[in-house]
């Protein structure tokens, strides 16, 4: 009876702040839109089309990372070579940086005076620039989820039990089989949970799309222009209280698909 | 260790791709100590830059450090009492408030800074004061100690240690701080280094928050990305590194000492 007191007493300070802080503007949000600013959802096509490029840039991005991210990580779970170490904590280095930072990686890389311009002006060929286009986008929410899904595949593919691999290839499987058969099965829960995550961190960020400038209309982009320059409240919440369940529930699904491994 | 076709392509794709992800940092810690950047490194290095970014934004790092320390603070005396209730109680009430409490997490910030605003930005002075951003930065990274702490409080066999201090007649405050909190300072530490760095990093909320006058780091850089010219941009992203990267080893020694120390138990 006094613990449960006591208990209760503990943990009301982060439940009120979370009901004060969180809850109730949430609700004001889901109000805010009105009649007016859900329908203008449906009507206006911008709307619709922004909604549609932002879930295909957010797939893209997930397909790519969890592409690269496989590979790596099964590779660097398994071998072992001199500057591993060194290599991992590098790599871990983005795991810290903000969307606008990366967004301003990206043109150090793809901009006009970036490093994949320079190279391909010193080779003789056309100044290549694509920093401020889609593909800039998707490369940037690409180097922002590596890191991240990296890790959370790494060591899934640590945890694998060898002997199932082992056993497989004693038994005359192929690589290719191996692959198929064992290790991708093993990991698949971890990769549908990272996958998750970084649908719904390419669906809600917008610091990469800030500093890019660019003209493509995802979501958070046309949220914030209708909110600062429209001063468009109704349509602005209303978009956001949809993308805010949307993330929510894909993370949501995610997690009891893969029986609680996503963070 | 016999070494195939499948190690090598395994290792240029894997060094591909984190030139990739470490290249430009290193082009941008670079481009913001040159003198100048269309000429590149032959035309000499420099700290003007650094020097003109701090005269002019150096109000920026200052007030997100304030308010990283501020989030730090409040996550800390929420967090970690939270985390404990939590711990110790196996309930379906006690799973429900946690999955409320991590529930910041799902949703991107602009949504939650925009409910925020709409909710509050009329009350008094708040809108315009550093405390409407501090509000923001707690509910995103409450979330971030308490998983921290509640992993570590997990992996301890609580209940025996509280038992024992409760037998030798500890009350629960002595039990609390005296057998508690010591077994978990490794998650209390993990847990706010990573709070520092994503409240330093915040820019998602803090954009539509933020005022003239509260201009945090992240918001700076921003403006300078879109306002400035390379080389200054460079060097405020080069400050923002030199706090960054620290809080980053920081963590990851404090997770790896963590490990080591669960493995030998």
């Amino acid at each position: 009876m006094h613990d449960r007191l006591r208990a209760g007493l503990l943990i009301a300070p982060a439940l009120a702040i979370f009901l004060a802080f969180f809850l109730i503007p949430l609700g004001y949000l889901a109000v805010a839109g009105g009649a007016g600013g859900y329908s203008a959802i449906l009507t206006e096509p911008r709307f619709l089309r922004s909604l549609i490029s932002t879930l295909l840039v957010a797939a893209a991005t997930t397909m790519i990372t969890l592409f690269i991210s496989t590979i790596m990580g099964l590779f660097l779970a398994r071998v072992r070579f001199r500057g591993r170490s060194t290599l991992l904590a590098l790599l871990t280095l983005p795991l810290a940086f903000p969307g606008v930072v990366v967004g301003y990686l990206v043109i150090m890389l793809a901009g006009r005076q970036g490093l994949i311009a320079e190279v391909s002006m010193a080779l003789g060929g056309d100044r290549i620039v694509f920093a401020y286009s889609l593909a800039g986008l998707l490369l940037g929410y690409v180097y922002f989820s590596i890191p991240r899904t990296l890790l959370t595949l790494m060591a899934a593919a640590e945890k694998l039990d060898p002997r199932l691999e082992e056993a497989a290839r004693s038994l005359g499987a192929s690589p290719f089989a191996v692959l198929r058969d064992v290790l991708l099965p093993g990991i698949a829960p971890a990769m549908a949970a990272a996958g998750a995550i970084c649908f719904a961190t390419a669906t809600g960020a917008f610091g990469t799309a800030f500093a890019l400038a660019s003209r493509i209309d995802v979501l958070p982009m046309v949220i914030y222009t209708e909110f600062t320059l429209q001063a468009n409240l109704a349509v602005a919440a209303a978009l956001s209280f949809l993308l805010g369940i949307a993330t929510w529930a894909v993370l949501a699904l995610a997690r009891g698909a893969s029986g609680g491994a996503a963070a | 260790m016999r070494r195939g076709i499948g190690f090598w392509t395994g290792l240029c794709f894997t060094l591909l791709i984190s030139a990739f992800l470490i290249l430009p940092i290193f082009a941008s810690v670079i481009a913001g100590v040159t003198a100048n950047q269309f000429i590149g490194i032959s035309s000499g290095f420099t700290t003007r830059w650094l020097l003109d970014v701090w005269a002019n934004y150096g109000g920026t790092v200052l007030l997100s450090l304030q308010i990283a320390f501020a989030t730090l603070a409040i996550t800390l005396v929420l967090g970690v009492p939270a985390a404990y209730v939590l711990a110790r109680h196996a309930g379906v009430t006690a799973r429900l408030v946690e999955e409320a409490l991590v529930m910041p997490l799902a949703v991107p910030g602009l949504a939650t800074a925009l409910g925020l605003i709409l909710a509050y930005g009329a009350v008094g002075g708040l809108r315009s004061s550093w405390f409407f951003i501090l509000i923001g930065h707690v509910i995103f990274c409450l979330p971030f100690m308490l998983r921290a702490v509640l992993a570590v409080l997990l992996a301890i066999d609580l209940k025996r240690l509280e038992e024992a201090a409760r037998a030798c007649g500890a009350t629960w405050a002595q039990r609390f701080f005296g057998v508690v909190v010591p077994n978990i300072r490794g998650g209390i530490l993990a847990g706010s280094l990573m709070v520092v760095t994503l409240s330093l990093g915040e820019f998602n909320m803090t954009l539509l928050l933020h005022t003239p006058f509260t201009r945090t780091l992240p918001v700076g850089l921003a403006d300078a990305y879109t306002a400035l010219r390379t080389e200054m941009a460079s060097a405020y992203t080069l400050i923002f590194f030199a706090l960054i990267v620290p809080l980053l080893s920081g963590m990851q020694w404090a997770v790896g000492r963590m490990d080591q120390h669960g493995g030998s138990r």
